[in-house]
């Protein structure tokens, strides 16, 4: 793309109508069908009609000028996204609203943007008018056990001022929710809200994927190659489950439902060896020929 | 929707590790995806391009960059929040609007 200025034959502080003038004169002397046979004319007239369209307007020749755009009018930014500031501002922007301002688990696109806005303005003039604001949020941050927020549980909490509230943890709730329990935070025209994050410990054995429940399990030799009946726990206590004979370490069973709200129990077995010596078994595994001697790392070696 | 490694490939020297570093402390909020993996929105594309200037342009270290974030997003809130009453004003008669004009003038 040639510099607009150029192809116009304009000085760059040339005024508005400085432009319109060559932008008619080379106008006239390019049109195509005024020069049927000279083919080049059709681009020369098309990029004098584009070097006109971009410096007639006011603000894309600012922006040409700032280097904000190329001469074909396209935006000069990096590949991709955009600023932050292009989306920050949008409506969906909100997603990544500041912790300090409310709530950070609402991260639902619309929606609360204009319950913002309303609270903004109840702020700005309903509170005042009636001579007392609205009472603060009170936040508080809320460890929970992984069975707690796996089941929910009820739970009291003191408050700085004294007050003691009971906060209902839903179950299955996860890290970084926001519990609300309006009209709990300070007095006020209207009382504020208690604000609660969640935060979920890490369990010992159980892990959360979605709502699925996952847990290693150890099983011994003995069970691995013979299957046996053995005893899981799981969020709402043991249950029995049957371990298929020659499972292999990292074999999968589900649990049906064992997980939240409709979700699995994932168990992945892993066989563990005696943790001490064991002569017979060693014994026995010297004088033992496998009927089904296959190589388990048959094409291994090969590319 | 993007993956992470997608978004990642748009910035040379970005390691996925670094990106899965900011979920966890939630400078990005991306969304799970089943699998153990991570959704991004063009949104999230560009908070990653924010982060990237932060901390490889502007070399803010990981002990600033909560607070730098904080006050980023806090500004965004606001322009927000300003943007929505701007357009609210928009939609009141001309008396309305002069009358607020007047008054922002006067509080000045």
């Amino acid at each position: 793309m040639e510099d607009p200025y150029s192809v116009l034959g304009v000085q760059r502080e040339a005024s508005a109508e400085d432009i319109r003038k060559a932008y008619r004169k080379l106008a006239k002397q390019w049109h195509p069908d005024t020069n049927p046979d000279k083919p080049e004319a059709e681009e020369r007239f098309k990029a004098i009609s584009a070097a006109h369209a971009l410096l007639s307007d006011d603000e894309q020749r600012g922006r040409f000028d700032r280097g904000e755009i190329d001469a074909s009018g396209g935006e000069r930014a990096p590949a991709g996204a955009g600023f932050w500031r292009d989306h920050a501002e949008a409506p969906g922007g909100a997603r990544y609203r500041s912790y300090a301002a409310g709530n950070p688990s609402a991260t639902a696109e619309g929606g609360f943007e204009e319950a913002d806005l309303e609270a903004f303005l109840a702020r700005a003039f309903g509170a005042r008018q009636s001579g007392l604001r609205r009472g603060a949020d009170i936040r508080a941050t809320l460890r929970v056990s992984f069975l707690d927020a796996a089941r929910g549980a009820v739970r009291e909490v003191g408050l700085p001022d004294g007050r003691t509230v009971q906060l209902t943890i839903p179950a299955g709730v996860e890290d970084g929710t926001v519990l609300r329990l309006a009209g709990q935070g300070q007095q006020g025209a209207t009382p504020g809200d208690l604000l609660a994050v969640v935060e979920v410990e890490p369990h010992r054995h159980f892990r959360r994927r979605g709502n699925d429940i996952h847990l290693d399990l150890p099983v011994t030799l003995q069970e691995a190659v013979l299957g046996a009946k053995v005893e899981v726990p799981t969020l709402t206590g043991n249950v029995t489950v049957t371990v298929p004979p020659r499972s292999e370490e990292g074999t999968r069973l589900r649990l049906r439902g064992r997980g939240i709200a409709g979700g699995h129990q994932v168990v992945t077995l892993r066989p563990i060896l005696p943790d001490a010596e064991e002569p017979e078994l060693e014994a026995f595994l010297r004088g033992w020929t496998p009927r089904h001697q296959g190589n388990p790392r048959a094409g291994m070696a090969e590319r | 929707m993007i993956t992470l490694e997608d978004a990642c490939a748009r910035h040379p020297g970005l390691a996925r590790e670094e990106v899965a570093l900011w979920i966890e402390q939630r400078w990005l909020r991306a969304e799970a995806a089943p699998g153990g993996s991570w959704v991004l929105t063009e949104l999230d594309v560009a908070r990653i391009g924010l982060l990237v200037e932060l901390r490889m342009t502007l070399e803010v270290s990981d002990e600033l960059m909560p607070l730098v974030l904080s006050l980023l997003d806090q500004l965004y809130d606001a322009r927000r929040a300003l943007r929505g009453l701007l357009a609210a004003l928009e939609e009141q008669p001309p008396a309305v609007r002069a009358a607020v004009l007047a008054a922002a003038k006067r509080q000045g």
